[in-house]
């Protein structure tokens, strides 16, 4: 055969196929991602944080096409700056999540991404947004990215209200992995991030340590 | 949140539906939604029962295009019954599964059909296979099927175990069921569930207001 055929993964557009999740409990919220991107059948990065600071307590989780995602995360980045800087004290999760809200609206033909917003803000205590195609609703959790629809069922089921810190760690971690298993855009190891009053806590939980679930 | 595109013109995707079938110690269940609809706008049967017995002791739930699998069980159902005649006694599930797979590999072109068999009998006891949309066969101990199943492979791995109970094995197919009929929007209607074993069948019947209901409802 003369001359090969480029790489497939020169030619696909990187996406993260992703699983993301984050769940708010009383006194901050938990986010959670898996690490793979890929183009088209490749793994270009098997280990990439999907979890994106906005500001000190507020991350969004990033799913879709990982160039529109990273962008917007860097455009509402800076103008969180700015507004911070104007209002003179830390911003709400609420309007983080409505910068976000105004690109993905402005721009909806144009971006494929979605992206979860989460964090805990003074007046409100952890919140948790999603900003699907410009819509802006607060819900109590909210799961995204192409593995979640294997999650659905699963999160449905196992949701409770009121459960503290350590269960919604322990439900996000349990979701990531069962959707890991199952889709084949997610992967890699597991990113956890938890956003109280104290602080925020960014932990990594490798492939061979996420709870086995599975039985077969 | 993402769009899947789950309706029937996409080649190899399973229509509006959600099947399932699971092993229990000393027997098996296998259960279906009752939606039929139309290009996923209209519904056109509330009440549809997508399973279907083929034999004393086993029973198939159809998944794809339901005109190709009615076609195909029908065919099933008489070769079975010869095959049982000719060698005097019930069939085995294998046999009722090999019979679907045969029709399916040898036809792969023209059809668009895939099965869930279950069944009881005296050489294995409970069994569950499935015949995939181009002929494969392969046993399983727990296996759902149709475009609502897609929302439930997180929690059927979580939560489906070995040798659970009669009862538990019904819970866990309920609880499946009405989550996937609750995300997907082509499932719906009442729960058909029918328990196998070595006893007898029974048809279980939830309705859509004794469904299980969980905690955003």
């Amino acid at each position: 055969m003369l001359g090969e055929a480029e790489p497939q993964w020169l030619s696909e557009e990187v996406k993260t196929g992703t699983t993301i999740i984050a769940i708010e409990f009383n006194g901050g919220v938990v986010l959670g991602s898996d690490s793979r991107v890929s183009a088209g059948e490749s793994v270009v990065n098997r280990v990439m944080n999907k979890l994106s600071p906005l500001h000190d307590k507020i991350y969004c989780a990033l799913s879709g096409s990982a160039a529109d995602a990273q962008t917007i995360a860097e455009m509402v980045n800076y103008q969180l700056d700015v507004h911070s800087m104007e209002i003179g004290e830390d911003p709400q999760v609420r309007s983080a999540a409505t910068l976000v809200k105004n690109i993905s609206y402005k721009y909806k033909e144009e971006l494929s991404a979605h992206l979860i917003v989460a964090g805990w803000d003074r007046r409100e205590g952890g919140q948790v947004f999603a900003t699907l195609k410009g819509l802006l609703t607060r819900q109590p959790f909210a799961v995204g990215g192409s593995g979640s629809s294997y999650v659905y069922g699963f999160v449905d089921a196992e949701y409770r209200k009121g459960m503290n810190k350590k269960e919604c760690q322990q439900f996000v971690v349990n979701t990531l992995s069962l959707a890991m298993k199952r889709d084949g855009s997610s992967g890699g190891v597991a990113y956890l991030v938890t956003i109280d009053e104290h602080g925020t806590e960014e932990k990594v939980i490798l492939g061979n340590d996420l709870p086995n679930l599975f039985n077969q | 949140m993402e769009k899947h595109y789950t309706d029937s013109k996409v080649k190899g995707v399973s229509t509006g539906t959600t099947i399932l079938a699971a092993i229990f110690d000393g027997g098996v269940v296998i259960g279906s939604d009752s939606r039929a609809s139309i290009g996923g706008e209209y519904v056109s049967s509330k009440t549809i029962n997508k399973v279907i017995q083929v034999h004393d002791r086993i029973f198939c739930c159809m998944a794809g295009s339901l005109a190709d699998a009615q076609a195909v069980i029908k065919s099933a159902k008489s070769h079975l019954s010869f095959h049982s005649v000719q060698m005097e006694s019930p069939p085995l599930v294998i046999a009722a599964a090999s019979v679907l797979k045969e029709l399916c590999y040898k036809n792969k072109d023209e059809l668009q059909a895939g099965f869930l068999t279950a069944g009881w009998d005296s050489k294995k006891g409970p069994q569950v296979y499935v015949v995939s949309l181009g002929g494969m066969l392969i046993s399983q101990q727990v296996t759902i099927g149709g475009s609502g199943s897609t929302y439930i492979y997180g929690y059927v791995d979580a939560k489906y175990k070995p040798n659970m109970t009669r009862e538990e094995c019904l819970q866990f197919a309920t609880n499946a069921l009405a989550l996937a009929m609750g995300r997907d929007n082509v499932s719906g209607g009442v729960a058909h569930l029918v328990v196998i074993t070595e006893k007898g069948v029974e048809h279980v019947v939830v309705p859509g207001d004794k469904l299980p209901r969980f905690n955003d409802e």
